[in-house]
């Protein structure tokens, strides 16, 4: 190739003050000069800075990433493609994957979740998946805020609008509203597909003089340096980033789907990859080192939305609905006309070569010319410096205030921002278009029938901060583990899990510290599980003015169900059944929602997550639901005990007469501390006794709750609680929130 | 029987309208042909004993719901038949392209609630003299849910008039127990409209799902009802 001399003989040197606002570090800039040889263009410094820039390198995370289990005999595919990939047998596959779009949905909400929703998606459909289910994790501010209600609104309606239109369900999620979130707001979205495992498209463009193909939307000016703005710290200013938020366009979206699902049947496409950060750079840059070749791109060639774009625009705009694909030679005209069946932009925009260059021409001249290891693999890998604090001491259950009644701290904490009905986001998302939606919001997991057969696939999304951040480690485990939990609640044997690692600015030691910590928790109980990563994000910086969120892994997982007739929900079926509780009650209050509704505190270690009776316990019910001994199934988690029997009164119309708890423990502690491993159950009274029994073989303590009928929870010693008054407390948080002022 | 269902690009329940009328006939035994999808941009449509035109975000909705799919190649031809008497069934976004093409009076216009909303809703049936309500009975509660952002029936009051006095109205949301009331409507609609006919009671609008509640693993069977009749009164 000839452009590197041309590129070179024209470069004046760049000011120390445009490679800072690149966000390339003094260090980096050398390491740059000595990897090209000279110095660069002001493209090729874009080009660089979004290559280099933590979003798309992970030069912080990636040794510690390493650590995470990976493989497993369902795997297919894991981490280090658009999505991962694991088998759900009769040779159909799961792809799934959850990513963070945190910075954007700060800045503009409506429009930073919709394109983070049309981003997850494109992950997914690009491996040749058809979208079955999208799920979101979201965490807001103190809901006293006065930001967090426009936040709220305009993140709910922008996932809305996106996945509604889109055609796709979304099937659940979680919410919560923590005073540490005001300043960075968290919107983590997931998104899973199904594919014939035989047919799953990957990003490697193998082979020389291919043609490399435009598809989609048209390319603007939004979006640019999405992922270096990804990858910094928010302070006042931040506000005027918002011409660096994307704009979502999901009925494009929605025809890009189809074009390229069609265009898969052909055996035409040797790789295909999204537009997603750094848009074209990123995604021709990585199609092509995973390749082993070079590519040269015509940006004139590109469709643009607006005229005189320079060649460092169109290289990192990051305009939507966009993808590029490597084809076999010769079918040009099949893909193009499938594409423009779809009015859809098609371009043939370059090529691959032999050159191992990355290489942009535009209006004749040579952009930029930069070999692709310097972009691919010579990005720096930083090992941090990290610090891990001392645990917090447990807190006695004593030490914690007893309510003056059980029944009204349970009303409370219902109708508290923590564990209030989600109802008002999830009535916003179309969750049963597809028709296969077996398992609506508001349960363990949401479940979505695999279209045609009986095979259900259940998907949780699960994290709980406050743990994290009184202990990343435990926090971590425990984030596993209650993914884990959820999908085994309804029946699900696990398979695998995605991941979206939110946390602060990891040039700090502490946030270095609280990131090793989850790590090595989940890693651990990934371990014990079974239960690898397959695929994940990581999103750092998550912070204002130097004050981080907390730390906050999400997990998304996904299991199966391998008859949907064998599933198990949370509500109670039949009056006469009696409740129980499995596994075993220590009453933890420490990092509990009780004290913080109560207390207004949150103190203490949080409940130590003991692996190997989980997986025993979670084993155990697994195998009563498949029996059909067992008839509702909720796992204990946020709020303890009492709430998990309220939520599945509530779910099945249907009250609970309790008796009275063991006196070893206070009584605020058995119902509302948050031990792990637990799960209630209910069942028909003549299958009390086998489940004694098999629990008995396991080792697992069982204690009869109660019994189900009437329409009130009772306890001895105190007035019955009326499930309308409940569900009042329950349901009306959220709506009320929303429509205030 | 013949059914073709409409396809615009941004249509999204197409396959799950396809399917519920399809579980219909192999129940009933008619295993004569699948439904057939027509693109939208097809001028021919294959002459036909009942017309789907289904749910979604017909070019994404972004003018009008609806607006832009009325004008499509395809509907001119899908007038025609209707007007010759072909039974006509539009759901939700097909509800809107209905209005927009001419062949039901009023617009749909955003919910009150100006908030997109998923759930199931009570539906009183106020007509069971047509193909499309034959296997439900007058003033029977059927539970079918909705997901549309903009469901809210409007018509000015001389339609409205002609609607009740020649009763086509064909579903009224509701309480469990059949009670018309303003908490049981979800999205603002007039005189809690959730479905009209046209003159002839052979076009039917409506921003209900029935073909969402087909299957008790789904939660509900309400909605087959509405393709068993189909099925058999069309066959």
């Amino acid at each position: 190739m000839s452009g590197a001399a041309n590129v070179a003989a024209e470069t004046p040197a760049l000011s120390e003050e445009l490679v800072a606002e690149h966000g390339i570090s003094p260090d980096e800039y050398e390491r740059l000069l000595k990897e090209l040889g000279r110095e660069p263009t002001l493209t090729e410094l874009g080009v660089f800075s979004v290559m280099w820039s933590e979003h798309c390198s992970y030069k912080s995370s990636r040794v510690w990433l390493k650590k995470l289990p990976t493989s497993g005999p369902q795997v297919i595919q894991g981490p280090g493609e658009n999505a991962g990939v694991v088998s759900l047998g009769d040779g159909q596959a799961a792809v799934f994957k959850m990513e963070s779009h945190n910075h954007p949905s700060y800045i503009e909400p409506y429009q930073g979740a919709a394109t983070g929703v049309g981003g997850i998606m494109r992950d997914v459909f690009t491996m040749g998946a058809r979208p079955i289910a999208n799920m979101n994790a979201l965490r807001f501010g103190s809901p006293s805020h006065p930001k967090t209600r426009h936040l709220v609104a305009g993140v709910v309606s922008g996932i809305g609008d996106y996945g509604n239109c889109m055609g796709v369900p979304t099937i659940g999620g979680e919410t919560n509203f923590d005073p540490r979130y005001n300043d960075n707001i968290l919107v983590n979205a997931m998104c899973v597909g199904l594919v014939d495992a035989d047919r799953i498209f990957k990003s490697a463009a193998k082979g020389v003089g291919l043609p490399v193909v435009y598809v989609g939307s048209k390319t603007g000016r939004d979006g640019i340096h999405g992922a270096t703005m990804a990858s910094a710290e928010f302070d006042e200013s931040s506000e005027e980033k918002r011409p660096t938020v994307q704009v979502g366009d999901p009925f494009t979206e929605k025809l890009l789907l189809e074009a390229c699902l069609e265009l898969m049947n052909e055996d035409v496409i040797v790789a295909i990859q999204d537009m997603g950060a750094a848009g074209l750079t990123s995604s021709s840059v990585e199609m092509a080192d995973k390749g082993g070749v070079g590519i040269d791109l015509d940006l004139d060639r590109v469709p643009m939305r607006e005229e005189g774009m320079t060649a460092y625009e169109m290289l990192l705009s990051e305009s939507q609905e966009r993808m590029l694909m490597v084809l076999k030679p010769g079918s040009e005209p099949v893909a193009e006309r499938i594409f423009k069946k779809w009015e859809l932009d098609f371009a043939v925009i370059g090529k691959t070569t032999d050159t191992g260059h990355f290489v942009a021409r535009h209006n004749g001249a040579v952009e930029a010319d930069i070999p692709l290891p310097a972009l691919a693999h010579a990005a720096p890998v930083y090992e941090r410096p990290y610090e891990k604090r001392d645990p917090l001491p447990t807190i006695a259950a004593e030490d914690v205030t007893a309510p003056p009644s059980i029944l009204n701290a349970l009303e409370r904490l219902l109708g508290s921002p923590h564990l209030s009905s989600r109802r008002w986001i999830y009535e916003q998302y179309d969750h049963m278009v597809m028709g296969d939606t077996v398992q609506r919001p508001g349960g363990d997991s949401g479940v979505v029938r695999v279209h045609g057969t009986n095979k259900g696939l259940a998907v949780s999304c699960d994290v709980t901060p406050r743990y994290c951040a009184a202990d990343p480690y435990e926090g971590g485990k425990q984030a596993v583990a209650e993914c884990w939990r959820n999908l085994t609640a309804t029946g699900a044997k696990p398979l695998a899990i995605t991941d979206c690692l939110n946390f602060g600015n990891p040039e700090r030691p502490e946030i270095m510290g609280e990131f090793v910590g989850a790590i090595e928790g989940m890693a651990e109980a990934c371990k014990v599980f079974h239960f690898p990563v397959v695929s994940g994000n990581v999103s750092l910086y998550n912070e204002t003015n130097g004050v981080a969120i907390p730390p906050t892994p999400a997990v998304g997982g996904v299991g199966l169900i391998a008859d949907i007739a064998e599933m198990s929900d949370i509500a109670l079926k039949a009056d006469g059944d009696v409740i129980l509780l499995l596994g075993k009650e220590t009453g933890h209050l420490g990092q509990s929602i009780y004290m913080t509704v109560m207390e207004d505190r949150l103190d203490g270690a949080p409940p130590p997550v003991d692996l190997a009776s989980e997986r025993i316990v979670g084993d155990l019910v697994r195998g009563l639901i498949k029996a059909r001994t067992v008839d509702a199934v909720h796992d204990c988690g946020d709020g303890g005990l009492l709430v998990a029997i309220a939520e599945m009164a509530l779910a099945g119309k249907r009250g609970v007469a309790l008796e009275a708890p063991p006196e070893d423990l206070p009584a605020h502690a058995v119902w509302f501390g948050e031990d792990q491993a637990r799960y209630v159950v209910a069942a028909t009274p003549d299958k009390v006794n086998t489940i004694k029994d098999v629990a008995a073989i396991y080792n697992v303590p069982v204690r009869v709750l109660g019994t189900v009928g009437e329409d009130t929870i009772t306890l001895p010693g105190e007035a019955p609680l009326p499930l309308g008054m409940l569900r009042a407390a329950y349901e009306d948080w959220l709506p009320r929130f929303m429509t205030r002022g | 029987m013949r059914a073709n269902v409409i396809v615009f690009p941004g249509s999204n329940c197409d396959r799950d309208a396809a399917v519920a009328l399809q579980s219909a006939m192999s129940a009933a035994g008619n295993m004569m042909s699948a439904p057939k999808m027509v693109w939208h941009g097809d001028s021919e449509l294959p002459e036909s004993d009942l017309i789907l035109v289904p749910g979604g975000f017909s070019y994404g909705d972004y003018l009008r719901s609806g607006a832009m799919a009325a004008h499509s190649p395809v509907m001119r031809e899908v007038v025609r038949q209707a007007k010759g008497g072909t039974p006509v069934l539009g759901i939700c976004n097909g509800f809107q392209v209905l209005t927009e093409a001419g062949l039901l009076p009023g617009v749909l216009m955003r919910n009150a609630s100006l908030r997109f909303v998923c759930k199931d809703v009570y539906l009183r049936v106020e007509r069971d003299d047509t193909a499309f309500a034959g296997h439900y009975k007058k003033d029977q509660v059927v539970r079918i849910p909705i997901a549309h952002k903009d469901g809210c029936y409007f018509a000015d009051p001389s339609t409205m008039y002609l609607l009740e006095n020649e009763d086509r109205i064909a579903f009224r949301y509701c309480e469990e127990d059949g009670t018309i009331t303003d908490a049981a409507n979800p999205n603002g609609s007039s005189a809690n409209i959730a479905g009209i006919y046209n003159e002839t009671g052979t076009v039917l609008g409506m921003m209900p799902h029935p073909e969402r509640l087909i299957d008790p693993a789904l939660s509900g069977t309400d909605g087959a009802k509405m393709f068993s009749s189909l099925v058999e009164k069309l066959h």
